[in-house]
Order: C-alpha cells, then structure tokens, then sequence
C-alpha cells in the first residue's frame, strides 16, 4: 500500500515554491499563531463547565478515574469509532501474501533454529513479560488513577516489537488467530452496546451496577486489539524493509 | 515557586527548540532521534500539567512506538538510496 511513497530531496521541495510563497507562508502561520495565543490569553479563565459535571456524575459511571470515566462511559460512542478507525487502518496495512508455511500457523512462530545472542536472549525473556505485566497494570489502574486501554496496548505493542527487532519470533498476520485478536476490540465494544440497547433502551448508557464491570471488559478487549493492530503497522513496515533485502543477497 | 517556574520555562523552551532543530536536521536520522526527544520531552509537560493519563499515552505511543515506525521507515528510505542510485 505505500510501496508508492517517495521521498522528495530537499532541492525538489524547495523548487516546487517561489521563495515570495515560502515567506507569505511563514508570515500567515506566525499571525495565526500569535492570535491564537492572544485570543487565549484574552478570553480569560474558561468555566470549568464538562470538568465539574463529569466529577459530580463520578460516581454512577462505575470508575474512579475521570478520564477513564469521560473516555468509556460519558463519551464512549467517540471511543467506540476510534477503535474501528484502527480496525479500518488495520485492514489497510494488513499484508495480502498468502500463508507460505502450510501445516503450523500458529499467531506468533519462533524460529527454532535461529539461535539468539544470549545477552539479548536473556534480556527478552525479562523484557518481554514485564512489558506485558505493565500494560496488564496499566489497564487495570485506568479505572482509578491514570492509565488506560491506550497507554497498555501500546506498551504490550512495544513488548512485540522488541521481539519482533531481535528477529527469532514472526507474527503471521494471516492466520485466523490474529484476525480474531485485531478484531476483538470492536466486537466486544459493539456487543457490549447491542446487549445495552436491548436492555436499557439506550445504546452505550450502561446501567450503574454492571458500569465498573462492562467498561473492564470493553477495556480488555480493546486492549488486546490496540496492541495487535500497533505491533501489525510495525511488524509490516518491517517486512517491507526486510523483503528486498534478503532478495538481493 | 521560582524554581517551579524555571522548570516549566526550560521546558517550555526546549520543546520549542527541539522542534526547529528537527524540523531543520539535515540528515533524517538525526531528525526521527529529535523527534523522540521532544515527544520525551512533551511528556514532561504533560505531567507538569498534572494530565498524567496523557503524560503516559505520549510516552508510549508518541514518543515509543511513533520514533520505533519512523527508524524502520528511515532504514527503507535508506535501502531505496541505495538501490538506486540518483540519475
């Protein structure tokens, strides 16, 4: 999908734009800029208006945390469609090649014969679970202090690329396993809805005894997802990289 | 209170230098490597503006996974120089 992009000298960028251009430009930003700083300094102090209702309904959103709270509860539809906006960017970057190794097709496969640099060996096999446990944490705080599906995926997605550098695992992105996993985050989040509409009335407003549990199951889902779907954009550009290399040798 | 102050003015600084030098590094290394810093850097702000959950989200995904995405895309672009060689 970006086997197209190129990327321009600075000499080609340059000529593209009458140096007159590049500093009516300039001028432009710096103007916008600096009003926008002076309208904020001008219009005062805001009225900490959403602030102090999202701390007053605090308690009937099922957490403690009130970005959590906001971000899964309050204005969770907005939540809900950035999670199919990563799915949607997921299916973009998802590699077309066809399963080569018939047989095993196991998520993530070790190279049994590649034998890894003992140091790096030894770092990863602490590394990898300790990321995996501080975005387990992450996840599990976000519903009382900061910390969130977001911030765990990510770092669970940074334990995958550490494995992915030291270049023994693959993740095959072709099998159903990592289907499912890339895809679970907007199911549950959709069926999590659905099963409110039908018993509330009201898509996404959970009821206030089931809200701490619903958005922990929401949130692990979405968990899981998040880290797949940012290990997926690494893993591919990767690849590219890798793959006219090792034709060429 | 004065050193509170100078904090936040150092910081503040830094980001806005940080930015001009990458936007300006020459070479694309040098500008992915200051990019991570200022996403670093960032993150500081953000904690000294007490929105830790942001604080921990630009760690992670701007300044961790976004420098891991631009350092492989550098190694293709530098893969591409090298296979063809400009005209």
């Amino acid at each position: 999908m970006f086997t197209k992009l190129e990327f321009r000298k600075r000499e080609a960028n340059r000529r593209e734009l009458p140096p007159f251009a590049v500093y009516a430009l300039g001028f432009v930003v710096i103007v916008l800029s600096v009003a926008l700083m002076f309208s904020v300094v001008v219009s005062g102090k805001a009225a900490p208006k959403l602030a102090g209702l999202a701390a007053e309904k605090l308690e009937a959103s099922g957490v403690e945390n009130p970005v959590t709270a906001v971000l899964l509860n309050f204005r969770s539809y907005d939540t809900l469609l950035e999670i199919a906006v990563l799915l949607i960017v997921a299916i973009a970057v998802l590699p077309a090649r066809s399963s080569n190794a018939a047989g095993v097709a196991h998520f993530c496969s070790a190279d049994k014969q590649d034998v890894l640099n003992p140091v790096l060996a030894a770092l990863l096999r602490w590394l990898v679970p300790l990321a995996i446990l501080v975005g387990g944490y992450l996840l599990w705080t976000g519903a009382y202090s900061p910390g969130g599906a977001f911030q765990a995926g990510a770092v669970i997605a940074g334990a995958g690329v550490a494995l992915s550098l030291a270049g023994r695992h693959e993740f095959l992105w072709h099998t159903t396993a990592a289907r499912i996993v890339i895809n679970l985050g907007l199911f549950v989040f959709i069926a999590v809805a659905l099963s409110n509409a039908l018993l509330t009335g009201t898509t996404l407003q959970y009821p206030v005894d089931y809200a701490g549990m619903l958005i922990l199951v929401v949130e692990i889902a979405a968990t899981v997802s998040i880290a797949a779907i940012l290990l997926l954009l690494f893993t591919e550009l990767k690849a590219m990289v890798d793959a006219p290399r090792e034709g060429r040798q | 209170m004065l050193i509170e102050m100078l904090i936040d003015l150092t910081l503040a600084c830094g980001v806005v230098l940080l930015s001009c030098l990458s936007l300006s590094a020459q070479r694309v290394f040098t500008a992915i490597v200051l990019y991570v810093s200022l996403g670093l850097l960032t993150t500081m702000i953000w904690a000294r503006l007490n929105a830790w959950d942001v604080a921990i989200a630009e760690a992670a995904i701007g300044a961790g996974l976004t420098g891991a995405l631009l350092l492989v895309a550098w190694r293709r672009l530098c893969d591409e120089t090298a296979a063809q060689p400009e005209a």
